[in-house]
């Protein structure tokens, strides 16, 4: 069943931001009321749906800057579509479709059809992230301005999965971008340091006699940009920070007035390099996971502002490329449908942050660096109705079978995590209810949904 | 014990229960009927992904005079090599009847997955995988140790271990399985290591490990008759480590690093406390003017025979306690 | 020391000494001497009995040298049942310096039952030469036999049942005083074949 966005929707005694109830009324996309206005103008509307959200958290829809949705190429791995689905299960009301397809996407023309893909499957707000050298070959400057004017409209650039190791050219590329108003996403990693990596670099490398990976390769070329984005004066977005040398230099870096965001996933926020010791590659992931000392001053850097956002860096992978010896699996885990959790689990449970932080680097701040105007917005009447309903309480043992994903591959299986999305609304429409997929958004209300967002 | 995986799982009962049973096995190949009818019906798979001629021989030599049924799975050339996967390799020598899998692998921790997966009930021996561990490398070299300590000492060598021996491990220790199998087992044996490497060769966080550090092996050798090393483990220099990219030349490591006549003679010339020469090991195959000298190569304190005789050994040893293991039955 | 009320004295340790005196004078007897006799105890008590009848063989006659003529047998190696018990280290096997080639060998053990510890024994002695001729010496029989074999000298015949287990209590491995020393029997316990 495909609805309109003008069916209307009535949440009865959610907390915003966890605070204290109010009733909320969604109608034609939008948040039409808040408070008592809520109960009063719903009687007027002829259709309205109720949900009793007594106890539920409500939350602007989260925006993840840093997803691979794997099409085109590995459809066997995920599709815009699951993705899309396993987005909205988790509370994403956009996610950032990174450029590392096959082919790469560094061209209009395949930008544009993830972008029509993401709407055809009404999920999700998708946005393709463009890559910034051609073929991710960090060789030579993809054509940025043509996917920046392109109906994507892309204005994240990124070669995430590959460094752009080359200073001059992530000079160019950073003084580049400032003529489409775009932004560089730097996946820091030092080529030539981690040749042939297969984890973090420390005592457990050591013992398990596999190639370590040094935080200093991640370190030398965040120090490296922040400083050439100051020098240019461009606008640079360090993807998932790993190392605690890491959250140091950007802090520095703040402190200096440049303009430099940082992301964290949230499995560097709860998992350690100790379970690489049994070999199981579910836990290979790139930037590798770190030592418990990374784990705590990354969750000290998000909980203090050092680091701005979360990212998923969800990355799905078929099951035999992880069902293999550990240097052969394929880096990467799944994320999506369990950030929320670990989140909750990593910095509400422990008292780092409260609600209105996690709103804030898990919506407004990721929405504020893209520049959406209708994302990570106030839960206000008159503004956009991209907002979850949260059941802090609830406890869920991770089963990947059940994900949404084709990605089976999620670190976090059998664990027993708290919080779960229990509502998605996305433009007002209820993608998920019940905490099961409810039905998409149709594309024309997609469309007209982005009509008014680029006359706002 | 189920599966042989590290040296670093290993308690010190069980240490030296696989050392004794292999004085007992190496008794037996001096009889006149050198095979036991212990593994009588079983079948032991050496699956070798990576070339090693010397182990898997050992491994064949160990199986056979244990009356084991041996098959031999060269990955190389094989369907493994056409991109077949571990899991669908092993599943069909699971299906061959296979009771226990030797592996030998070019990946770090693949005898530990293997282990760890649904896809076998097989005894798994760790043959050496990656840069990992080597154990039965580490088993014959501590039973070649313990055979010369406790000769020294006028004992039987079953049921001690080596504790006050002093053993200097020197090489690449970054890349190779031998040392740290070696490392964990001569530790848990009571020995006292000392690790002897240019620092481009030495892990990041050695300092945590129980063992002592030494940069220069004129150092290590120590000054004085008293103070020198009751064995030296000289490891072997890959190839392709040389020509810049660790250490600047062969004839540089050789200089430093190497076992030359000069420090042959200093170690001649020591005395361990019951007045015995210290042992030279190397898990060969030598590097003769690289890494040892010729004269150290053929000196009679070269143990590297014996550790060859002592590695089929060990090997019947670790099949027969594996196999024989009535964990593995009840499981 | 503490034991179940299931638990009953069958043989003391005045009885067990009597016993090996009477074993060691069958063994001379029967071989007409000690001339050319090997006794090879079976670990771990069989070796500690095998070194009592030696120090009686040499009372009766002081031609017996204990040295040359008393060894161990390890049968670990040998045995067919270790799928059922699972693997122990084996004990040494100290075969005395003129082998056991042409010699009487008389096995010594603590218990026979099944008599598969015996079968094991034998194969492992092909394995080391070809004696003239072998007998069994043991301080119990306890029937149950698996196979045809029996024990040419015996120290007491104890009817039993499966479920019971029988038990020497030596003061070399049980830690028990000499004076203490036991063959015991315990009940209402499932015993296995090839267990004592």
């Amino acid at each position: 069943m495909r609805s309109t966005p003008t069916a209307a929707t009535l949440i009865l005694g959610a907390l915003p931001y966890g605070e204290a109830p109010e009733d909320v009324l969604i109608a034609e996309g939008r948040i039409a009321a808040v408070g008592p206005d809520a109960r009063i103008q719903a009687e007027q509307l002829q259709e309205v749906t109720t949900i009793e959200a007594a106890g539920l958290i409500m939350l602007p829809g989260m925006v993840d800057l840093h997803t691979h949705l794997r099409e085109p190429g590995r459809e066997d791995a995920e599709t815009v579509e699951t993705g899309s689905r396993a987005a909205a299960k988790g509370g994403f009301t956009a996610v950032h479709a990174m450029a590392n397809s096959s082919p790469v996407a560094d061209s209009a023309g395949v930008v544009e059809q993830v972008h029509r893909l993401g709407r055809a499957s009404g999920w999700t707000e998708v946005y393709p992230v463009g890559a910034v050298t051609v073929g991710l070959a960090g060789e030579r400057l993809a054509e940025l301005g043509a996917m920046a004017e392109s109906s994507a409209q892309v204005r994240m650039f990124s070669d995430d999965g590959m460094c752009v190791h080359n200073p001059v050219l992530m000079r160019r590329a950073l003084e580049y971008v400032k003529t489409v108003d775009g932004f560089i996403a730097q996946h820091a990693q030092e080529p030539l340091l981690t040749e042939g990596a297969q984890m973090n670099e420390g005592d457990v490398s050591a013992v398990l006699g596999l190639p370590g990976w040094p935080a200093v390769a991640e370190e030398s070329i965040i120090a490296r940009d922040v400083l050439l984005a100051q020098h240019v004066g461009s606008r640079l977005h360090i993807c998932h920070v790993s190392t605690a040398g890491s959250v140091e230099i950007i802090r520095w870096a703040k402190e200096r007035g440049i303009d430099v965001t940082a992301e964290v996933t949230p499995h560097h926020l709860l998992l350690t390099d100790e379970l690489v010791r049994g070999y199981d590659p579910v836990y290979k992931v790139n930037p590798p996971l770190r030592t418990g000392a990374d784990v705590e001053a990354l969750r000290a850097g998000l909980a203090d502002g050092t680091i701005d956002i979360i990212g998923t860096d969800h990355a799905p992978h078929p099951t035999q490329a992880k069902e293999c010896e550990w240097s052969a699996a394929a880096m990467g885990m799944t994320g999506l449908e369990t950030a929320l959790p670990v989140v909750i689990k990593t910095m509400i449970s422990t008292g780092l942050m409260g609600w209105r932080r996690f709103a804030e680097v898990t919506s407004i701040k990721p929405a504020q660096i893209y520049r959406h105007a209708h994302q990570g917005r106030p839960l206000k009447p008159g503004e956009p109705a991209n907002l979850i309903l949260v059941d802090a309480g609830a406890t869920q043992t991770v089963d990947p079978a059940g994900h949404a994903s084709k990605g089976r591959n999620s670190p976090f299986r059998g664990m027993e995590l708290p919080g779960a999305v229990r509502a998605t609304f996305l433009q007002g429409h209820p993608v998920v209810l019940d905490g099961e997929l409810n039905s998409p958004l149709s594309e024309a209300a997609a469309r007209a949904a982005e009509q008014s967002q680029v006359q706002s | 014990m189920r599966h042989l995986l590290s040296t670093a799982d290993l308690s010190h009962a069980q240490a030296l229960s696989i050392l004794d049973t292999a004085e007992e096995m190496a008794a037996v190949s001096t009889r006149e009927v050198k095979k036991l009818p212990t593994l009588r019906g079983r079948t032991v798979v050496n699956l070798f992904f990576e070339d090693s001629t010397r182990t898997r021989i050992s491994f064949e030599a160990a199986a056979k005079r244990l009356s084991a049924d041996v098959m031999n799975f060269s990955a190389k050339g094989s369907s493994v090599s056409k991109g077949e996967s571990l899991k669908d390799t092993v599943q069909t020598l699971e299906a061959i009847g296979a009771d226990a899998i030797v592996m030998r692998h070019w990946a770090s921790g693949a005898a530990a997955q293997l282990a760890a997966s649904d896809w076998t009930d097989c005894a798994v021996i760790n043959a050496g995988d990656g840069t990992h561990e080597h154990p039965t490398q580490a088993l014959l070299d501590a039973l070649t140790l313990r055979r010369g300590w406790s000769a020294a000492q006028g004992q039987d060598p079953r049921g001690t271990d080596l504790t006050g021996m002093r053993v200097l491990i020197v090489g690449d220790i970054l890349h190779s399985r031998v040392a740290r199998s070696n490392i964990w087992l001569l530790r848990t044996l009571g020995a006292d290591v000392g690790l002897v490497a240019p620092a481009t060769l030495l892990p990041v966080g050695v300092e945590k490990w129980p063992v002592n550090v030494y940069y220069s092996l004129d150092e290590a050798l120590g000054s004085g008759p008293e103070a020198g090393p009751d064995a030296i483990m000289m490891l072997r220099v890959q190839a392709e480590r040389m020509g810049g990219a660790y250490f600047p030349t062969a004839a540089e490591y050789t200089r430093r690093w190497g076992l030359t006549d000069e420090r042959l003679a200093r170690l001649e010339a020591h005395r361990g406390a019951a007045g015995q020469r210290p042992m030279i090991l190397h898990p060969g195959p030598m590097n003769r003017g690289v890494e040892i000298s010729a004269a150290a190569a053929d000196s009679p304190m070269n143990q590297v025979l014996d550790q060859v005789s002592h590695g089929v050994s060990v090997r019947m040893a670790v099949l027969h306690l594996l196999l024989s293991s009535s964990e593995r039955n009840t499981a | 020391m503490t034991r179940s009320p299931e638990t009953s004295h069958v043989m003391s340790a005045s009885d067990m000494d009597r016993a090996l005196t009477r074993i060691a004078h069958e063994i001379v007897e029967s071989h007409r001497g000690v001339e050319g006799l090997l006794l090879l105890g079976i670990p771990r008590r069989g070796t500690i009995l095998a070194r009592r009848l030696g120090e009686r063989l040499a009372r009766i006659d002081p031609a017996f040298d204990p040295e040359q003529a008393i060894g161990s047998l390890d049968i670990t190696l040998y045995r067919d049942d270790l799928r059922a018990h699972g693997a122990r280290t084996p004990e040494p096997t100290k075969i005395p310096g003129a082998g056991i080639d042409g010699a009487t060998v008389v096995l010594v053990d603590d218990v026979l039952y099944s008599g598969r510890t015996v079968r094991a024994a034998l194969d492992a002695l092909q394995a080391l030469g070809r004696p003239a001729v072998v007998r069994l010496a043991v301080l119990v029989d306890r029937g149950h036999r698996e196979l045809p074999i029996r024990s040419d000298h015996v120290g007491k015949n104890l009817p039993t049942s499966r479920d019971e287990r029988v038990s020497v209590l030596l003061d070399e491995v049980d830690r028990v005083p000499r004076s203490e020393e036991a063959v015991v029997i315990q009940r209402g316990r499932a015993s296995q074949a090839g267990e004592r």
